[in-house]
């Protein structure tokens, strides 16, 4: 099953801390590469929390981890901390602002069990090469 | 033994505490304990004394491995690439002292560079709306002592400017506001419930993007004209409420964050947020301010506006500077590859920029300046670590309400460390070289 959801991005504390101990290191990972999905939506995809899931928009895709809304209910909108995860999704349109469109994102959830979620080096190295979905 | 160093400044968040007191050995080459920060300022003063924290710069190699180069190395890459490039980027300037972003604009100036900070991806759609139609803002001093009315558009202090409701916003006494927060009144406007929705007395939860909407609302509230029965998702009788409970104060202040400046409508979403503030000043005293995130992307803003005349977005490539976001912008000249090569000092866009524009700067020959290892750094072709700002070495940051304060070194960086205006100055007087000037 794969669900249509917003996606919106930010910071949270977690995001925050885990960045300045240092980004290529798990915690950054565990507090970023997550989509934060409302018990709702959870059931329409019919998924298990700390499930891995894929994430796809018209500008791209990306593996995370789906856990539970820590800052709701929202149900329809769905949240992964500002970071590199997110925006391999978000739309980079400025609409002649600069300003890229990292807030109202509409994206697919489907589960993907047994793909990994990379860390934050590695989704980008990964990706600038080409090597990913 | 151990001393305490106290007035310390974090250089986290664009809050910028100022009280902050950090444990050090007596000879000062220790850092041990921080007091009175939030966890992220902790971890950033902690964080510099990593034990597997690089402390020379790299060059990448063919076959994707990193080699060990020396400063003079680095700087001869650095100044190289920018005085060859056409039109080079360079970009960051948010994590930096308001001295190395002096220095780097002479570079820029020198070789013709676009010059841009953190506000690209962050308020630089304020900074429009500013231009468009002003803005009545304050300081935060003012805020603690008189503002008796908070309303947070779109941000969550709770996680992403963690002390700013205790120091200033909600929570002190201060001078007209004795009696702290039962004193204020409270209003968020965000999608979500947030930490900060939570302890607020009205919360309105917007539907994702209509921000517009329901900014024009309250202007119609103020006015007591009619509204639809539902606006962006809430009921005509909350935001009734609420725009009373806004008039009906003595101050008040309107904190706006990134759930307004990333939406669509961006820049037109902070013109109404303006707009908002202007009619409330009809009814009693009201400003506004932008909740920077960075702990000087004001001050880029700042060095910017006394050299150029703009705030971001600067393209000096054509001889003089021009300013024209949508065109002068990262992500515009990034994705339309408008560029050709790319300095980052200050900033992880690696991590924060849209992928499509990381994938470019991968492309092209670049630079990190970064204390760090980050998403940046992976891309970049050479990174040097530099001794980290506020931390390591002081210099002149602006907080959010464009007050300048003196951040201070407490601790020494490893042995043979370079600042950012150290490195920068020596990049300075080659490209002086090359350019034969
Ligand atoms: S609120 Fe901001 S400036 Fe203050 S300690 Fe936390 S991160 Fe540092």
């Amino acid at each position: 099953m794969a669900i249509r959801v917003n996606l919106i991005t930010g910071r949270t504390i977690q995001q925050g801390v885990s960045m300045e101990a240092g980004k290529e290191k798990p915690a950054y990972t565990a507090a970023c590469g997550i989509i934060e999905l409302d018990p709702a939506d959870f059931k329409k995809l019919g998924a298990f929390r700390n499930t891995t899931v894929r994430v796809t928009s018209q500008y791209g895709s990306v593996v995370v981890k789906a856990v539970e809304a820590t800052q709701g209910p929202h149900p329809g909108v769905a949240y992964i901390p500002m970071g590199p995860w997110a925006n391999r999704v978000i739309n980079p349109n400025t609409y002649s602002t600069g300003m890229p469109t990292f807030k109202g994102t509409p994206v697919t959830v489907e589960v993907a069990k047994n793909e990994p979620v990379l860390d934050s080096l590695e989704l980008v190295r990964k990706g600038c090469r080409g090597e990913l979905a | 033994m151990t001393k305490t160093v106290t007035d310390v400044v974090c250089p986290f968040c664009g809050t910028l505490c100022d009280d902050l007191e950090v444990v050090v050995s007596d000879d000062g080459k220790k850092l041990f304990e921080v007091y009175n920060a939030c966890a992220i300022g902790a971890e950033k003063f902690l964080h510099s004394q990593a034990a597997d924290r690089l402390t020379r710069p790299r060059m990448r190699q063919d076959d994707g491995s990193w080699k060990e180069i020396s400063y003079d190395e680095a700087i001869e890459y650095t100044a190289r690439m920018l005085a060859d490039a056409k039109k080079p980027l360079m970009y960051g300037w948010s994590s930096t002292n308001c001295e190395a972003q002096a220095v780097g604009s002479e570079i820029g100036e020198m070789v013709g560079a676009v010059m841009d900070n953190t506000a690209t991806v962050c308020h630089g759609t304020s900074l429009i709306a500013v231009q468009d139609i002003g803005i009545p803002s304050c300081t935060l001093g003012e805020v603690k002592n008189r503002a008796d009315r908070i309303l947070f558009w779109g941000c969550n202090p709770a996680h992403a400017h963690p002390r700013h409701m205790s120091r200033y916003s909600i929570f002190p006494r201060g001078f007209f506001t004795g009696k702290g927060h039962t004193g204020r009144k409270m209003i968020v406007v965000d999608p979500r419930p947030t930490d900060t929705a939570r302890i607020a007395d009205v919360h309105l939860q917007i539907e994702q993007g209509r921000d517009y909407e329901l900014l024009d609302a309250f202007r119609v509230a103020f006015k007591g004209e009619k509204l639809p029965d539902v606006v962006a998702g809430i009921p005509k009788e909350k935001i009734y409420e609420a725009a009373d409970m806004l008039k009906s104060g003595r101050f008040a202040i309107i904190f706006f964050g990134m759930g307004v400046t990333q939406s669509l409508g961006k820049n037109h979403n902070i013109d109404a947020a303006i707009a908002v503030t202007r009619d409330l000043n009809e009814y009693t005293k009201a400003a506004i301010m932008p909740m920077r995130g960075h702990y000087n992307v004001t001050g880029s803003g700042q060095v910017w506006g006394w050299l150029f005349g703009f705030p971001y977005a600067v393209d000096l490539s054509r001889g003089f500077a021009r300013y024209n976001p949508g065109e002068t912008t990262s992500n515009d000249l990034l994705r339309r590859g408008e560029v050709d090569a790319v300095f980052v000092l200050g900033s992880d866009p690696g991590a924060h920029f849209p992928f499509s524009s990381v994938k470019e700067i991968y492309n092209l020959p670049s630079v990190a300046v970064e204390p760090h290892e980050t998403p940046t750094t992976e891309v970049c072709k050479v990174h040097v670590p530099v001794a980290f700002v506020g931390v390591e070495v002081g210099g002149c940051a602006y907080r959010m309400d464009n007050v300048p304060i003196e951040t201070r070194k407490v601790v020494e960086p490893p042995e043979g460390m370079l600042t950012d205006e150290e490195f920068l100055d020596r990049v300075l007087a080659r490209v002086k070289e090359i350019k034969g000037v």
